[in-house]
């Protein structure tokens, strides 16, 4: 155990990548004041298939990165528990690693890799819950041809604290899609960074969160075309209910110069359940070529539709069925595509349980 | 039999610029087994009505009363009044995204019938439902109302008519966008739920071709928010060779 030094400088609230996060709920993760234990809580559920393997070892970043947390899990964690996924292996079945420990008293500063040899396909699911204070570096790598489908699950109990970035590098012809879902935890603060770094290569990120009284949830998007003919497509979807359930999403897309032939279209879309909730929601798209297929952005944030309850209603249905078909249609878009039906009926029980929770 | 009685009926929308009277005083009564056509003109109200009956939150109910067997419909929610055995068909029916039809139509069975219908038999049943109303079997898995053709919503909206068993059927503009077809296809839908059901029916249309495939037994002229003249299946003729200009001027 050691105390982190306060090399780095510590965020303020004023800085644009901190300006809507509580930085006095992040228990001392941004200002290194928090005590470290290396818990190494990721672990495999079950047995790893052929072609894949699993286990720690001493790896330099594949990217820099300029979030001041991640610079300080780099700082003191040579560690990386690594998954990797040889080349040409297909799996049918998805691979599940969960926590299996947490504390609120101690920061754990993990890193994790997951690489997937060229043509390699695969679903890779995190399960991430329990009580824990937990920074994370999380690095992808997609090998030429491969294709992963990455579910991440903040199923966080309540008083946790998060503060991530997913960072996938997308080479040639490969395909990334990530799935976030942020139902639980007390502050959770997620950088889905892309970066493609041959043409032909597409990333999708799709995302739901829903945010309760007093929960915060972050999820800070950046997708760097920095080279041509590669294809991106971000889509989340959140709901809030509750005094101070407070969301932000921010989608950074940057097209550069060289990226000519870019496709890209970013769309967030909020449900507010209640009175006193926040949620925020800034797309932000930088072109600097106009040789480009396509580029948009869609935000909106809205109320529960009257004409679709009252006409769900007139058929019998409560109003408070009625919400509950509404909220799950408005999810299902996005729950659908994880693929595990078990995983997705949990989802949607607890996202019932989230708006019974909130008397929405 | 039941009885839906509408006496006095006054009723106001809200809009932007307050609240602006639409009903103004409509008295009618309608009983199982029995159709009544409303007819009338654009903007004379018979769409605030069949909402009023069913309890859109837009309108407010400024005086009279709705009963259904003596129970007050006014005070009831809007589920209520489906449960006691109201049924709107709706002119525009709404989308509801990433929401099925059969998940739709599985749940409000269950809150009208009290009990989760069996699978089995709930499956045959809306199997039937769909084939006599020339529905495609990929229809159930499509989300409701979402990307439907104009004569697809009618068909669906006239299914649910045939799966919930109402007592009363409020049919708003049912005919409006439906080629002869989809016409003689939805009113064979609406024919089958009157002679299964003795469902009594109020039929909202500006057009007289749907009268000749649902025979009513009274015809009412609406016009400037209330009832103007009312008749039998005759009266009906006599607007399809005079149009509504009489009673537009009075």
């Amino acid at each position: 155990m050691s105390v982190l030094t306060t090399n780095y400088l510590t965020p303020t609230g004023r800085e644009e990548a901190w300006r809507f996060t509580p930085l006095k709920r992040l228990r001392g993760l941004h200002d290194g004041s928090a005590r470290v234990e290396a818990r190494n809580s990721l672990v495999i559920k079950g047995q790893l298939p052929a072609g894949v393997s699993f286990g720690r070892e001493n790896l330099d970043a594949l990217a820099a990165s300029d979030d001041v947390i991640i610079e300080r899990v780099r700082g003191e964690n040579r560690d990386v528990a690594h998954l990797s996924i040889a080349a040409d292996v297909e799996l049918s079945d998805a691979v599940f690693l969960t926590r299996n420990g947490g504390s609120l008293d101690s920061a754990e500063l993990s890193r994790v890799r997951i690489t997937l040899g060229a043509h390699a396909k695969a679903t890779v699911v995190f399960e991430n819950i329990g009580e824990t204070l937990l920074a994370e570096d999380l690095e992808i790598f997609l090998a030429p041809g491969s294709s992963l489908n990455f579910v991440s699950l903040q199923e966080f109990d309540a008083k946790s604290v998060y503060t991530a970035r997913h960072h996938a590098v997308v080479d040639k012809d490969a395909t990334f899609k990530s799935i976030n879902v942020t139902v639980g935890g007390d502050v959770v603060r997620i950088l889905p960074t892309v970066e493609f770094i041959a043409p032909g290569a597409s990333a999708e990120l799709l995302g739901v969160y829903f945010a309760t009284a007093g929960q915060f949830f972050e999820h800070r998007m950046h997708v760097d075309h920095a080279v041509p003919h590669a294809k991106s497509r971000v889509n989340y979807k959140g709901a809030l209910a509750g005094q101070d359930a407070h969301t932000v999403w921010i989608g950074d897309v940057l097209i550069r110069a060289v990226a000519e032939g870019t496709d890209t279209y970013e769309l967030n879309r909020n449900l507010l359940l209640s009175n006193g909730a926040r949620a925020d929601s800034v797309p932000n798209l930088e072109i600097e070529t106009g040789e480009i297929v396509g580029a948009g952005h869609a935000s909106t944030t809205g109320r529960f539709d009257d004409e679709q309850l009252f006409y769900l209603m007139s058929r019998g249905i409560s109003l408070e069925n009625a919400r509950r078909l509404v909220v799950r249609g408005f999810f299902s878009e996005i729950i659908n595509e994880i693929g595990n039906e078990e995983v997705q009926e949990r989802l949607m029980s607890r996202i019932d349980g989230e708006l019974e929770k909130a008397g929405a | 039999m039941s009885v839906l009685e509408i006496r006095g009926l006054q009723v106001s929308v809200d809009t932007e610029n307050g609240a602006v009277d639409i009903l103004k005083g409509v008295d009618l009564t309608i009983k199982s087994g029995e159709t009544h056509a409303i007819m009338g003109p654009n903007g004379s109200g018979k769409s605030t009505l069949a909402y009023s009956i069913a309890g859109h939150p837009k309108y407010t109910i400024k005086g009279g009363s709705v009963t259904l067997d003596g129970a007050d419909v006014l005070e009831m929610t809007v589920d209520e009044r489906a449960k006691a055995g109201l049924f709107l068909a709706m002119q525009y029916p709404v989308e509801v995204p990433g929401v099925s039809v059969s998940n739709f139509l599985r749940t409000a069975a269950t809150a009208l019938r009290g009990e989760a219908p069996k699978l089995r038999t709930w499956a045959a049943e809306v199997k039937e439902a769909m084939e006599a109303l020339n529905m495609d079997p990929s229809f159930a898995t499509r989300n409701v109302n979402e990307g439907f053709s104009g004569g697809e919503k009618k068909r669906h909206e006239i299914m649910q008519l045939e799966l919930l068993k109402p007592k009363m059927a409020i049919l708003d503009e049912t005919d409006s966008g439906l080629d002869v077809d989809a016409l003689r296809i939805v009113s064979e839908g609406v024919n089958r739920a009157k002679a299964n059901n003795d469902l009594g029916v109020l039929l909202i249309t500006h057009y007289t071709r749907i009268l000749k495939y649902i025979k009513p037994d009274f015809v009412h002229v609406f016009a400037n928010g209330h009832i103007v003249e009312e008749g039998g299946p005759d009266l009906a003729d006599k607007l399809e060779a005079n149009g509504y200009a009489d009673y537009v001027s009075k």
